[in-house]
């Protein structure tokens, strides 16, 4: 015998949406991630290589990595809440 | 490494362990119900949700081994919270809500949600025990090497006092209270993190780390035919030259001691750098720098030998900005320190020498991964580091102590949210390891036996009130994620093997007990494990965690929400192919011959991470299966 989730879930509308937003937003990041492993493996001297104010591109690209993980996470939530919220008024 | 306990920090301890208790007394009270036990009843905000999150997620690995290998290997230990964070992306875009809306309790429940299948149902569960098996060793191994220099007991002390707590806790009460543990525990090291860092930026750098700092004796050697016959300082005595590997190291002898230094040439002259040593007797017998440990002759190491600013060497900076900081070590030289093992007679000698590297190498990827030409990197070094990248960012999602969270709160969008919070303050502590790790690899305070320990010793070197809540912050830390697991792997066992697979028949409260009897079990085995694996580096062993978890479960979940044509035997193939395929690479791995006593180039795979490897035999077998079994498809129902 089946089981229903836990708590309370409501018929999400907007479920789709999300979807192909998170893969969109998924496939962005990934190529980004990627891109700073293959420089590792295929080019890994040019890690030293001095970009702006005296730091490397090692360390503007892996903090950009953290730092963008974190942007995409607030635009994708500020998406899908629009388009939640535009659902419910429907 | 012998350290003095402070009564402050033993205070401080007791009071973080008796909150952690107290709360689990409290919530206790309030859970009956099976719900309650395994996914807090489903009641969670979302807020609260995303820093525990944060709590289970930066484990013992995180804090203790992030800041270890960076503070050992610079750069390379950093990728680890480069891979972690971005393991996140995945867990938000593609399972957070998909995840809350098929499940129940477990990651079981949702893979099973469409298919109904024994198959599923056992493969799932016993996935789930390997994965939370694998991420419990690093955290108990971490508990062993916290409680040497807090309490002053033995490492196995630390393992079997965190096992009983969490035993404790968890039979206590369950999600509920892990939950709020996780909650406290990820805020507090958030903030006494930045602390740390700042203490860090407002120390700046310096040629000697503080007063007591050991000042490594370096003696002229005169040598014939590369065997070092006499030294200049007539107070030593040459016993013996010995090659090792493109190594020549050399035993004096001063004052009826006898110790080992590594035979230098710079600038045309040789002379001999003092190295510490631990040697091992035929009957175990171990003495550190020639002497028991009681005498205290061993000494915590790691320093700066040149510090550039503006072009011209200085003996110290004062405070640093964040990115001055990391630019001044990028242009000066750090000392690092590298381990050999060798036979002196029948004793065993381990030895680390010191070794000047440029700040500009500790900034990028090389020390710890092989990956250029110059440093004789070969394809299987790259291919390591590549399996590690790729198992990082694809574990997060797929580790059974994190996905049962989701369960833990109302909603889709809570679930999304949540995951928010969970990656804005974990990327934001990420940031802070880099600081943390290098802060200990100049400071003074690094333990050459086990790395683990460098971030809360390099919060003793500012202070024994720091070093206190730190520690106690770290403790709790592996208190929080082993209940995580251990509430995990109850759940694989009693809901989905014995409940759902086995369909014994019981009630809610007997559900309740069968849960927590198998934590019993589950949190003993941690114990003999961590005790067994004392001495390796906790965020390596969580890699290994993540590579199984992301071959094991991953493609599973991904194919399921992704792919129509997936079905109930493609996933249970791809589970079984996942977990064999990992675990059987890491057991013939490098790193774990070196563990059996074994010499690691004998390995018959030569690929310490799994990953690569694995997980494209996972996706094939799930791939391959699902269209050889496309008429079980042909009754059910898809729609979620």
């Amino acid at each position: 015998m089946q089981h229903k989730p836990e708590g309370s879930i409501a018929t999400d509308n907007a479920a789709e949406f999300k979807a192909k937003l998170g893969v969109k937003l998924f496939i962005v990041y990934s190529l980004i991630y990627f891109g700073f492993v293959m420089i590792g493996l295929t080019k890994p001297e040019l890690m030293g290589f001095e970009l702006i104010g005296g730091q490397n591109l090692a360390i503007i690209y892996g903090f950009g990595l953290i730092i963008l993980a974190i942007v995409m996470g607030f635009i994708y939530n500020y998406f899908c809440t629009k388009r939640e919220n535009k659902m419910i008024k429907k | 490494m012998i350290y003095d306990v402070s009564n402050l920090a033993v205070i401080v301890f007791l009071f973080i362990v008796g909150l952690v208790l107290g709360l689990s007394f409290f919530f206790a009270r309030k859970t009956k119900s099976s719900s309650g036990y395994f996914a807090a009843g489903g009641k969670i905000h979302w807020g609260v949700n995303g820093i525990a999150f944060a709590g289970d997620y930066l484990s013992a690995a995180s804090f203790l081994g992030i800041c270890g290998m960076i503070a050992y290997s610079g750069y390379d230990g950093f990728l680890y919270s480069i891979g972690y964070l971005a393991g996140w992306v995945v867990a938000l875009f593609l399972v957070a809500e998909p995840l809350r809306k098929l499940g129940k309790y477990t990651f079981a429940d949702a893979l099973d949600a469409k298919f109904n299948s024994s198959a599923i149902k056992l493969t799932a569960s016993i996935s789930t025990l390997v994965v939370s098996i694998f991420y419990l060793i690093p955290q108990m191994v971490g508990a062993g090497d916290l409680v040497v220099p807090l309490l002053g007991l033995p490492h196995w002390m630390g393992v079997l006092i965190v096992g009983s707590i969490v035993i404790f806790i968890v039979t206590t009460a369950g999600m509920t209270s892990t939950t709020y543990v996780q909650f406290i525990k990820g805020a507090l090291l958030v903030v006494f993190s930045t602390i740390l860092t700042i203490y860090i930026l407002n120390n700046g750098l310096k040629l000697t780390p503080n007063e007591n700092y050991h000042k490594f004796a370096n003696i002229e050697a005169i040598v014939t035919k590369d065997t070092v016959v006499n030294v200049s300082d007539k107070s030593y005595t040459v016993i013996k030259t010995k090659s090792v590997d493109d190594f020549v190291f050399v035993k004096l002898e001063k004052n009826g001691s006898e110790g080992w230094y590594n035979l230098n040439k710079k600038e045309g002259k040789t002379a001999l750098d003092e190295m510490l040593f631990i040697s091992i007797n035929p009957k175990g017998e171990k003495l550190y720098n020639g002497a028991p440990k009681s005498e205290r002759k061993f000494f915590q190491v790691g320093h700066m030998s040149k510090i550039i600013v503006d072009g011209e060497e200085v003996d110290k900076t004062g405070p640093l900005g964040p990115f001055e900081f990391i630019k001044t070590i990028k242009n000066s030289e750090v000392v690092l320190f590298s381990k050999k093992s060798f036979t002196d007679g029948e004793n065993l000698i381990t030895v680390w020498y010191q070794k000047i590297t440029k700040g500009e190498d500790i900034m990028k990827p090389g020390l710890l991964y092989k990956l250029s030409d110059a440093s004789g990197a070969s394809f299987m070094d790259r291919l390591n580091f590549l399996s590690l990248m790729l198992a990082l960012f694809l574990g997060t999602s797929a580790l059974p102590h994190i996905l049962i969270r989701y369960y833990t709160v109302s909603s889709q969008s809570a679930a999304r949210k949540s995951t928010i919070v969970a990656i804005a303050s974990i990327g934001f502590f990420y940031i802070l390891t880099l600081y943390m790790g290098l802060g200990s690899m100049i400071n003074g305070v690094i333990d050459v036996e086990s790395s683990n320990m460098s971030g809360p010793l390099l919060a003793k070197s500012f202070g024994i009130g720091l070093f206190s809540i730190i520690s106690a912050i770290a403790f709790a830390t592996v208190l929080g994620t082993v209940s995580g697991l251990i509430v995990a792997s109850s759940g694989a066992i009693a809901h989905d093997f014995i409940d759902k697979y086995l369909k014994v028949k019981m009630t809610d409260k007997g559900k309740v007990k069968a849960g927590k009897l198998a934590a019993l079990s589950v949190g003993i085995f941690a114990i003999i494990l961590g005790i067994i694996f004392e001495g390796m580096n906790v965020s390596f062993l969580v890699g290994l965690a993540f590579a199984v978890a992301a071959s094991a479960n991953l493609p599973a979940i991904l194919f399921l929400l992704f792919w129509k044509k997936t079905t109930a035997k493609g996933i249970a193939w791809s589970i079984v192919t996942g977990v064999l395929s990992s675990t059987g690479i890491i057991i013939f791995s490098p790193t774990m011959y070196n563990q059996y006593g074994l010499i690691a180039k004998n390995a018959p795979i030569q690929l310490d991470n799994p990953g690569i490897i694995s997980i494209p035999l996972a996706i094939i077998t799930l791939v391959v299966v699902s269209l050889l079994t496309q008429k079980d498809n042909s009754t059910k129902d898809f729609s979620i």
